[in-house]
């Protein structure tokens, strides 16, 4: 059921950005505040222009917004994009869940039955009532 | 008392991903839960949504169709195609949403006997795929079934410190 809202264009760009570690680590750093394109640069032992396209593609994505200040434009995070995909991962989950959750009393329901037969077939037909 | 809970694995550069779930139920019951209409249709999707029309015809090259009504009345088919078929262990099949039919993957159940349990794995890899509209290839499906676990972490961290 894994496709099921993934129909979104929008939510295959955010995955895409999504599915490089870098990015996430990206992610993960603004989610302790706002930083600039060398501050994130710093702890990833990467040039700069290589940071300002991860940037890119997590701007493109939603992800993230940059401030306007033309020296400085901080990268900031964008949690609604974040939120829709995680939605998405809730969707799945939440078939499965309910399904699984649904299956553990229909078994217990099918067993009960069967166990009841059992018992009759032993007692040679008494009622077991 | 085992853990009911629903373990979702994803391996980083994968487009697969796993799931995990342990049943109280001998196995040969779980097989057929998981096979037959009779039983699919008790409990296979969440509550909101009633299966509308089922069929599962189990045999290699065999097609399978689940149709599932929504509150508003709309109905969406989930279909696919028997590859493999081990009783009552293993299954193959193809898996497919249908309104995105290009979005396709390859599902894989396995049911293992352990004690009075059965466990549940499914192994959901999906194929690349060349999008008509140009803007999904194939490392942003990976990324969709790649992502999501971390995502879930990731997502936990963020709301802590906000």
């Amino acid at each position: 059921m894994g496709a099921v809202i993934a129909n979104d264009r929008d939510l295959n760009t955010t995955f895409g950005a999504l599915a490089d570690p870098t990015r996430r680590a990206i992610l993960a750093r603004l989610s302790r505040g706002e930083a600039s394109v060398l501050e994130l640069a710093e702890p990833f032992d990467m040039s700069q222009p290589a940071i300002s396209k991860h940037l890119k593609v997590l701007e493109r994505a939603g992800l993230i917004v940059r401030g306007r200040d033309a020296q400085r434009r901080p990268c900031r995070l964008e949690p609604r994009r974040l939120k829709q995909a995680a939605d998405w991962i809730g969707t799945y989950r939440q078939f499965w869940e309910e399904s699984y959750s649904r299956l553990d009393d229909y078994l217990h329901e099918l067993q009960t039955k069967e166990k009841t037969r059992d018992v009759k077939k032993t007692r040679n037909h008494r009622r077991t009532r | 008392m085992t853990s009911k809970k629903l373990e979702i694995t994803a391996e980083p550069g994968k487009t697969s991903f796993t799931t995990r779930r342990v049943v109280d139920a001998p196995r040969a019951i779980v097989f057929d839960a998981f096979t037959k209409c009779e039983h699919l249709t008790r409990w296979m999707g969440p509550r909101n949504l009633t299966m509308a029309s089922c069929t599962t015809d189990l045999r290699v090259g065999g097609r399978y169709r689940f149709v599932f009504r929504g509150p508003d009345g709309n109905d969406v088919g989930f279909s696919g195609e028997y590859k493999e078929i081990v009783a009552p262990e293993r299954i193959v099949r193809t898996f497919v949403f249908e309104p995105i039919p290009e979005a396709a993957a390859l599902e894989t159940l396995e049911l293992e006997e352990s004690g009075e349990t059965t466990i549940i794995r499914t192994t959901t890899v999906h194929k690349s795929v060349e999008n008509r509209d140009g803007h999904v290839n194939s490392g942003m499906e990976a990324g969709m079934t790649e992502g999501y676990a971390r995502l879930d972490a990731l997502l936990a961290d963020m709301l802590q410190k906000r």
